[in-house]
């Protein structure tokens, strides 16, 4: 039973012998450490490089162009933002050359936060990563989905950021979130890849038997299917809030969870089902909260879906704060907790545009020849 | 002269160059004729309202050309890597580049084969020949050139990087990347960092900016062979480029050249694309030169110089007749279908 850590290793290693990953670099990532958060313990390919994050994109973009399959890790993306500008390059390196060049590389970086980071190792991403066109970004949310989604990244043809949140880097899997071929009890996972503490100049570890199983940059994942709403989200938000969810459903309130899984080119199809199913959305994450991109989709459930909506779409992100602090409170006054979710939810459920409002609109829509309203209509006229 | 004003005098006293062999001083001699007179047709095209935006080397023919018949050039690890910068027309003609591409890129034509009109003249793509794209930002180049290089030396090929920018830009923190990573300890890059020092940064002298004496002293703190060059002169350049390729080819080290070069059209069009009296003109010294020599006259040259600037002012009339882009194309190419730089290497 891997944790999201372990899991990643596995499939770096999986990458490395059987997938042509050539380089796993980064600060901290080869031995002896093997990352910071352990995500590159025992990996042959894995090395360490100076302290430079420019230098670390750079070479990536740098042996991506020589037909190498670099995996760059930034340690925290905290450390991110000095290398905007590369980043940029590596996403439009195919663009700006007219398909002459593609950039296939890999770049990891832990996110978000939930581990008492303070200041600088608790930022988020996913706005910024949103906006670096030409970038496939995914956010796994559990072990299974950061192993399948590793392993697309490592063949992907295009630059692909894997955004790793910290706060679920050490839990381990649920039930259904195993890895094929990896050992049940953690422990003896443990035994097999984490390297040991003290000397580890002689150390090898045993690796799992683990298959190619590459789960597709795209498609979003329903956690838990509901009536009632549906709260869009990802990475470690999911958790929580399939718990909620869970919790909700002894009050009645039937929650439905959709794990977004890839941010870009994210599923707006599958999004657009759900929504139009409940009528009613939520759409959570941690990054601060103007110019997030929770908002982007706000914006085209507004434009494209507003007169099937019984209540105003929310979104509940980060608090627009120059960081994030230490303390306990402060952390808890940031970034979305618990029960901040639930009210959201609550309120959400609670409000009800008027129905002959919410009719008429429809109405409308129909006699502008728009059939997809048709059934929307029918649903609204039988459902309250 | 101002460039000498600008820049401090070069290190060592040179008695001058060992001249080249003459078919290869006159090859030299009309690539650097065609590079310039390319180069002046763009700034008509500019001029003339056929081209939004004109950047490019009048000024650094005497070194860019040596370097691109230099080149080992083709495709993959066993070949070099260009990571070059938007004054490098005269080396990629220099490698076999078409000059009508360049004037396709002017225009911003759909037929520009570097970008299919999205980018400024003078950022090149041939991925055929390893030259990476040429980008806008100053200096990225030189973070980018250590992934080629790690290719490189780990495949143990013949091919190197190159990598080249001009002497502001080095005070960029990617070109203090590219001094670190490629000479980590037992870890040393194949790599030849070019610094062409034209001793201005847009409207800024280098000299009220930088304290060292030369940029090249920076390789120095980090073991790096380094060199400062007259990249005026063509037939030096030659010779200290071979130099300087031979070294990393064969000993799979770094090194930094600077070559000391001139703005003969100033930054851009944005400065006004006028030329300078005031520095040395490469391709006026080595006409003279070879006409002392004897190599050629002054009337075939004239003759050269006519015959070329009619080919491109014919050529630029029918490229400016090529079809534009459609606007729906935005959409081509943001993602890859297929790993291009994977394939046969
Ligand atoms: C990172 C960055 N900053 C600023 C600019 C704007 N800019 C374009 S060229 C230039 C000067 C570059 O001088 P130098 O490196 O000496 O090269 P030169 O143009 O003289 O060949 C500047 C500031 C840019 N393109 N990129």
């Amino acid at each position: 039973m891997a944790t999201m850590v372990q899991a990643v290793r596995m499939a770096l290693h999986v990458g490395e012998t059987r997938l042509g990953v050539t380089d796993i670099f980064g600060e901290d990532v080869g031995p002896p450490l093997g990352g910071v958060f352990t995500a590159t313990q025992g990996l042959k390919t894995a090395w360490n490089t100076p302290l430079d994050e420019r230098g670390i994109v750079g070479a990536a973009i740098g042996l991506a162009m020589a037909g190498q399959c670099p995996v760059a890790e930034i340690q925290f993306c905290d450390y991110a933002f000095n290398t905007i500008d590369l980043l940029k390059l590596a996403g439009n390196t195919c663009w700006s050359s007219n398909g002459d060049w593609n950039c296939p590389l890999v770049l990891m970086t832990p996110v978000g936060a939930g581990i008492r980071g303070s200041i600088y190792h608790s930022h988020s991403f996913d706005a910024q990563a949103t906006r670096l066109p030409g970038w496939k970004i995914v956010m796994p949310s559990n072990p299974l989905d950061a192993y399948g989604l590793m392993l697309s990244a490592i063949v992907d043809p295009n630059p692909v950021m894997v955004l790793l949140p910290k706060a679920l880097l050490r839990v381990k899997a649920g039930p259904d979130e195993l890895i094929p071929g990896e050992p049940e009890d953690d422990r003896t996972l443990s035994k097999m890849i984490d390297a040991p503490v003290g000397d580890r100049s002689s150390w090898e570890p045993r690796w799992p038997d683990t298959p190619d199983l590459f789960l597709p940059i795209g498609p979003l994942r329903l956690v838990r299917p509901g009536r009632d709403a549906t709260v869009v989200t990802y990475g470690r938000y999911v958790p929580l809030a399939r718990r909620i969810a869970e919790d909700l459903a002894t009050e009645g309130l039937d929650i439905e969870v959709i794990d977004l899984r890839t941010l870009y080119p994210y599923d707006w199809d599958g999004l657009k089902a759900s929504i139009r199913r409940t009528r009613r959305v939520l759409f959570v994450n941690e990054d601060t909260e103007i110019t997030n991109f929770g908002e982007h989709l706000l914006r085209r459930t507004v434009e494209e879906l507003f007169d099937e909506l019984l209540a105003a779409p929310r979104l509940l992100a980060g608090k627009h704060l120059p960081g994030i602090g230490l303390a306990d409170n402060l952390e808890r006054a940031s970034v979305p907790q618990r029960e901040d979710i639930v009210a959201s939810l609550r309120a959400l459920c609670a409000e009800t545009r008027s129905l002959s409002d919410f009719r008429a609109a429809l109405a409308l829509r129909l006699s502008k020849g728009n059939t997809d309203a048709s059934e929307a209509l029918a649903l609204a006229y039988t459902r309250r | 002269m101002v460039s000498q004003v600008l820049s401090p005098p070069l290190p060592q006293q040179l008695e001058g160059p060992r001249p080249l062999d003459p078919a290869l001083q006159i090859r030299i001699y009309e690539l650097m004729l065609t590079t310039r007179l390319l180069e002046e047709r763009l700034i008509r095209m500019y001029k003339q309202g056929d081209g939004f935006f004109w950047i490019g080397g009048p000024g650094e023919e005497a070194f860019n050309i040596p370097l691109g018949l230099l080149v080992r050039k083709g495709r993959g690890l066993d070949y070099d890597y260009l990571h070059l910068h938007y004054r490098s027309t005269g080396t990629l003609l220099a490698m076999g580049a078409n000059p009508v591409d360049a004037l396709r890129q002017m225009k911003n034509t759909a037929t520009d084969p570097y970008s299919g009109g999205r980018n400024f003249v003078g950022h090149s793509s041939i991925r055929a020949w390893n030259v990476v794209p040429i980008t806008s930002p100053i200096e990225v180049q030189f973070s980018i050139a250590p992934g080629t290089a790690m290719a490189q030396k780990r495949a143990n090929s013949r091919g190197i990087t190159i990598v080249q920018g001009g002497d502001a830009g080095t005070a960029e923190g990617d070109f203090a990347t590219c001094l670190v990573w490629s000479s980590r300890p037992g870890a040393e890059l194949p790599i030849l960092m070019l610094v062409a020092n034209n001793g201005w940064g847009i409207s800024t002298p280098a000299s009220t900016q930088h304290g060292e004496k030369y940029i090249a002293d920076r390789g120095k703190a980090f073991g790096i062979r380094t060199r400062v060059i007259n990249g005026n002169d063509p037939e030096e350049a030659y010779h200290e480029l071979k130099e300087a390729m031979d070294y990393v080819r064969m000993e799979r080290r770094p090194f930094l050249l600077e070559a000391q070069v001139s703005r003969l059209y100033g930054h851009s069009s944005a400065s006004g694309a006028n030329f300078v009296k005031n520095e040395v003109d490469c391709l006026a010294e080595f006409e003279h030169k070879l006409e002392e020599r004897g190599l050629l006259t002054r009337a075939r040259m004239d003759e050269m110089r006519e015959r070329i600037t009619q080919e491109l002012l014919d050529a630029s009339r029918r490229v400016i007749e090529e079809p534009q882009p459609d606007g729906a194309t935005v959409w081509n190419h943001i993602f890859a279908d297929r790993n291009y730089v994977k394939e046969g290497l």
